[in-house]
This record gives structure tokens, C-alpha cells and sequence, in this order.
């Protein structure tokens, strides 16, 4: 299956991802042909089939709901590219 | 001692430590200096961290004359993939996107290995985000293989296995999505174990496809994995997917052999592309598990020729979703002069992930996306539980399963680089054994003419790492391959 140019920006898009008009034009080309090779799966019959979203798991357990110290704000904010006060800072998001 | 220190096993050392013919120090700063004297060429560390080895083991060799060693591998030091979170140590899990991040917390595995008094050498290269089969997709510099230093040791964990190899560390930690553990320890003459989905805690790793993600010990020795797999192999309430079950004594039944045991032989896992020297490898592995008393048993595997597709959209969709926090906002990389919010993710990540971290970004999104979410992603977990399925029909015939764990020997730098497809074929072998959540092992069973590790699997059942690791022994004990040096640097 053929992903177009279009088709790529879009997913792109979607992704929150910029890329160079090489990079659109390589994945087309790539993802094609992955798309391809994964177009196998639609020979099975899978209609009575249950997804598995995890192997050896029937379901997410939950810990006890007890209180305990979490990061105090400097050492979460160690790592933020910028940040005022107790906040990470962003470029404005209204105009 | 009439051999180097860093030839000793991980158990081997543990023994001299605990007899007093030498000090954690002592075997750190052997690390060190063979890291300084091999490492400009096999390039397995990201960072070293010797300040912090050192102090870890003068603090260890001071706890074992207080008050007795904190666990039986007290004072053994090891290295780390770049992808555990070392508090106060910088992580990039192979990213530039990740650069200059120094997490403010450990990995429930980093806990357990620094109170069980190991010290950590350092940050292993990798794959960048684990996604890869070679290291090349490493943001910082490939891996040499030290059995051939033009090929690559294998990834997603090629730089842990490297650096056991190359005598740089005694062991080390690697992660296993689709066979980034085991197949790098075939193609280096290492051991490297992928327990049970949910039997070794995430919390702390850094997320690639967290249905498949498990952690795992890279050694020299069966014997080292099964005492390595002891000190992380626990529950963890922060993990939600950890299984809240009792940890058994590895050790205790490792020498039980196989005699009597039914092994089962997949035909689909012997496929027209293998290597032919690979094969006869694993095939005279074959003749000696019969020897030791094993019954082979043909069984069949019929879904095996749909993992790879199977599995090359659920771990992209999966990565898609966990890659989504790194946005430039909170930690690591922000792009500069941009304008708005949107702006900001889209230059961040673009420039911040390589190729091929962007590739399965953008596969893992196209197969979620609104249309296609049915025919891709819901369609791959369906033929996920058929192969789940293969597999437990399989298993109420034999005791475990034997193959080759990579259908090829080490590769050529660059030669796969271009060619996502071929790539993604290595791990043809051992990703159906992470979409079925099943413990696998790499034991080193031969070399080809040409000099070049082959790695046997052995699969099992559900949370049988004692078993798995039993039947590696077996062959093991019959042989010496792991005593072998690699021939360069």
C-alpha cells in the first residue's frame, strides 16, 4: 500500500513531528513498504479472536492509596528547559 | 591469580570476595582499567562513572568487614544500558532528545542492585529509545562487535553485551522488547536472559513498547544470570504490570540437568534464510541435549510468519504513545526560536529523534490513527493471542522450546542500515516469545569458521526463568565457550 506525500504530512501532524521534505519523501517510500510487508495480517481469519493487550496479565493491579513524599518541586524542575517560579515555562499558547 | 581479574565470572568474583583474596576496589579499578584500554575501540560506554564505582565499593568492602555482605553478589560491579534511570547520572537511552537529563530518581532495578551493594560502572550504549538491531541507531556512536570489531554486537543492549564480552564489566542489565537482550548475547558470546512479562519491574525504565518492555541480566554464565535474575526479580507496587508473586531460589535447582525432559524443536524457527553454519551449530546443540538425556520433540509454531508483522505495528503503536512526553516542555532537549506552543513539539522532536525513532513514531501513529486503528492495530493484538495461543498448545506437549536465538551471525556495520526490513528480520526468532510474554535465554553454543558467536534459545513457560535457566546450564556445563576471549582489542 502506497502512503502519499499528503498522507504523510498528515500522520506527521499527528505525531507533533517536524520533518525536512527528504525525511516526508523517505518515509513515504518506507512506510509503504512496511505497510506491505504488515498487509499479510489481513489473510487470518480473526473474527473470534479476543485482542491481547498484555500477555501474562488478566488486569492492572492497583497499589494501596497511602500517602508518601513525592519530588519536592526544585528537584522536578532540575531538568526543565525553562522554568519560573514552581512552573515550567512554555512559549505562549494564545495570541 | 593466575588469570586477569576481569576474566572471572560474576559468581567466580563473588567467591574470591567473599574469601578475601581480593576487594570490590580492587575488582573495580580492574574495570576501570580495562574499559580505559579496550572501550576506545569496542565504544560500549556512554559514561563512565568511576567516581561512583569506587565509592560504591569502598562502601562495600567496608559493609562486608562491619557487617557481612548485603546480598551474595555484594561487591561485583556491573554496567547499566543507558535506558535505567541512575539518579544524579545522566540517561539519554541513546537519544539526543534525552542529552544533559540527569533523572532525579533510580529505577527499581538500580535500587535493588546498589542495596545489594553492586557497583555501577556506568551507562551502556544502545539503540536510541531500544529501537534498533545493531547500535547504529545509537544518537552517539555505534558499537563494535569485540569478536570482529567491522561488525556490530547485535541491539537494542549491544553495548552491554560488548562490554561483557569484552571483559569491561562482570555483567551487566539490558532491556528486551523483541530480542534486544538475547540477540545481542548471541552474536557476542554472552548470556543474556528476558524473563516473564511482569516477573522484573519497569518502573525507572524508560518506556519503549510497554506491553513487551522487560529487563533482564546480561552475563557471562547461566549461573551469573540465574544469581543476577535473584537480586531484581521482585515484586513492585510501582509497577502495575509487575506480578505480585514470590521470588524462587534460581540457584537451588540450576545443576538439575535435563534428563527426562521433553524439549520441543519448532520447524517454522528452522526458515530458508538461516545461515547455515548457525543451523548446524544449534543442530549439534540438539544431538547434546538428546545425549544428556533430553527427548526432542518436533512441534509446530503455525503462526510464527506472522510475528514480525504483528509485532511491527504493535511496538511502533505503543511507542508512539509513550514518546509523546518528550516534547521540550519538562525535560531534555527544547528547540530554539520557535514560535507557539505547536511549533515548539514539532522542531523539538524533529530535531531531537533519529531516523528510525521517527520511523516507528510514525508507523506506531499511522496504525492508530482514526480508519485504521481496526484494520492495523486491533487486528495485530487478534493475531497476538494466536500466537500466545501457539505457544501454550505447545507447551502441553514439551517442557521448553530450543531454536537458534538469531538466524545470522554478527553483521557488518552499516551493512542492514538502509534497509529497515532486512533489519527488523533478526529478531524474526525471538519476538514471538515477547508478544507471549514467555522467559527466553541466549546460551552461547558455538562459532562459525569465520570466528563469530552462535547463540542457542531456550523458551518456557510462563515464569519458569528456573527451568529456562536449568536447561542452559545443562549445555553450559558441557562445554567451554564462554571461557573464550574475544580476539581483539
Amino acid at each position: 500500500m502506497a502512503l502519499t506525500l499528503e498522507q504523510v504530512r498528515h500522520v506527521a501532524t499527528l505525531a507533533r513531528l517536524s520533518l525536512t521534505p527528504e525525511e516526508e519523501q523517505r518515509y513515504a517510500t518506507q512506510l509503504s513498504a512496511v505497510l506491505d510487508a504488515v498487509a499479510q495480517l489481513q489473510s487470518l481469519d480473526v473474527s473470534q479472536v479476543e485482542p491481547t493487550s498484555h500477555a501474562t496479565l488478566a488486569s492492572s493491579l492497583l497499589r494501596e492509596d497511602v500517602m508518601r513524599p513525592s519530588l519536592p518541586p526544585e528537584k522536578a524542575l532540575a531538568n526543565a528547559p525553562a522554568s519560573v517560579g514552581t512552573c515550567f515555562s512554555v512559549p505562549k499558547i494564545l495570541e | 591469580m593466575s588469570q586477569p581479574l576481569t576474566d572471572l565470572t560474576m559468581l567466580e568474583l563473588a567467591a574470591a570476595l567473599a574469601a578475601g583474596k581480593v576487594s570490590s576496589v580492587e575488582a573495580t579499578r580492574a574495570s576501570l582499567a580495562r574499559i580505559a584500554q579496550v572501550d576506545p575501540k569496542v565504544r560500549a560506554f556512554l559514561r563512565v562513572d568511576e567516581e561512583g564505582a569506587l565509592r560504591a565499593a569502598e562502601a562495600s568492602d567496608a559493609r562486608r568487614r562491619a557487617s557481612g555482605p548485603a546480598s551474595p553478589l555484594e561487591g561485583v560491579p556491573l554496567g547499566l544500558k543507558d535506558i535505567f534511570l541512575t539518579e544524579g547520572l545522566e540517561t539519554t537511552c541513546g537519544s539526543r532528545i534525552l542529552q544533559g537529563f540527569v533523572p532525579p530518581y533510580d529505577a527499581t532495578v538500580v535500587r535493588l542492585l546498589r542495596e545489594a551493594g553492586l557497583p555501577l560502572l556506568g551507562k551502556l550504549n544502545m539503540d536510541e529509545f531500544a529501537m534498533g538491531s545493531s547500535n547504529e541507531s545509537s544518537a552517539y556512536f555505534p558499537t563494535h562487535n569485540p569478536w570482529d570489531l567491522s561488525r556490530t554486537p547485535g541491539g537494542s543492549s549491544g553495548g552491554s553485551a560488548a562490554a561483557v564480552a569484552a571483559r569491561e564489566v562482570f555483567g551487566a542489565l539490558g532491556t528486551d522488547t523483541g530480542g534486544s537482550i538475547r540477540q545481542p548475547a548471541a552474536h557476542t558470546n554472552t548470556v543474556g536472559l528476558k524473563p516473564t512479562y511482569g516477573r522484573v519491574s519497569r518502573f525507572g525504565v524508560i518506556a519503549f513498547a510497554s506491553s513487551l518492555d522487560q529487563v533482564g541480566p546480561m552475563t557471562r554464565t547461566v549461573a551469573d544470570a540465574a544469581a543476577l535474575l535473584q537480586v531484581i526479580a521482585r515484586h513492585d507496587p510501582r509497577d502495575s504490570t509487575s506480578a505480585p508473586l514470590e521470588t524462587p531460589d534460581y540457584l537451588a535447582d540450576l545443576e538439575g540437568g535435563v534428563h527426562g525432559l521433553k524439549l520441543g524443536v519448532p520447524r517454522e524457527y528452522f526458515t530458508d534464510g538461516m545461515d547455515p553454519e548457525v543451523e548446524a551449530s544449534v543442530r549439534a546443540a540438539l544431538k547434546e541435549y538428546e545425549r544428556l538425556g533430553a527427548t526432542l520433540v518436533d512441534v509446530s509454531l503455525p503462526h510464527t510468519s506472522h510475528a514480525l508483522a504483528t509485532y511491527y505495528l504493535l511496538a511502533p503503536a505503543e511507542a508512539s504513545s509513550n514518546l509523546a512526553r518528550y516534547d521540550g516542555v519538562r525535560y531534555g532537549l527544547r528547540a530554539r526560536d520557535v514560535r507557539g506552543l505547536q511549533e515548539l513539539y514539532g522542531q523539538t522532536r524533529g530535531q531531537g529523534f533519529g531516523a528510525e525513532v521517527k520511523r516507528r513514531i510514525m508507523l506506531g501513529t499511522y496504525a492508530l490513527s482514526a480508519g485504521y486503528y481496526d484494520a492495523y492495530y486491533l487486528r495485530a493484538q487478534k493475531v497476538r493471542t494466536l500466537i500466545r495461543e501457539d505457544f501454550t498448545r505447545a507447551f502441553q506437549q514439551v517442557d521448553a522450546i530450543l531454536s537458534p536465538t538469531s538466524p545470522v551471525p554478527a553483521f557488518r556495520l552499516g551493512e542492514k542500515v538502509d534497509d529497515p526490513l532486512s533489519m527488523y528480520l533478526t529478531d524474526i526468532l525471538t519476538l514471538p516469545c515477547n508478544l507471549a510474554g514467555l522467559p527466553g535465554l541466549s546460551v552461547p553454543c558455538g562459532f562459525t569458521k569465520a570466528g563469530l558467536p552462535v547463540g542457542l534459545q531456550v523458551l518456557g513457560r510462563p515464569f519458569d526463568e528456573a527451568g529456562v535457566l536449568r536447561i542452559g546450564r545443562a549445555f553450559e556445563r558441557e562445554h567451554d565457550f564462554f571461557r573464550r576471549t574475544p580476539p581483539c582489542p
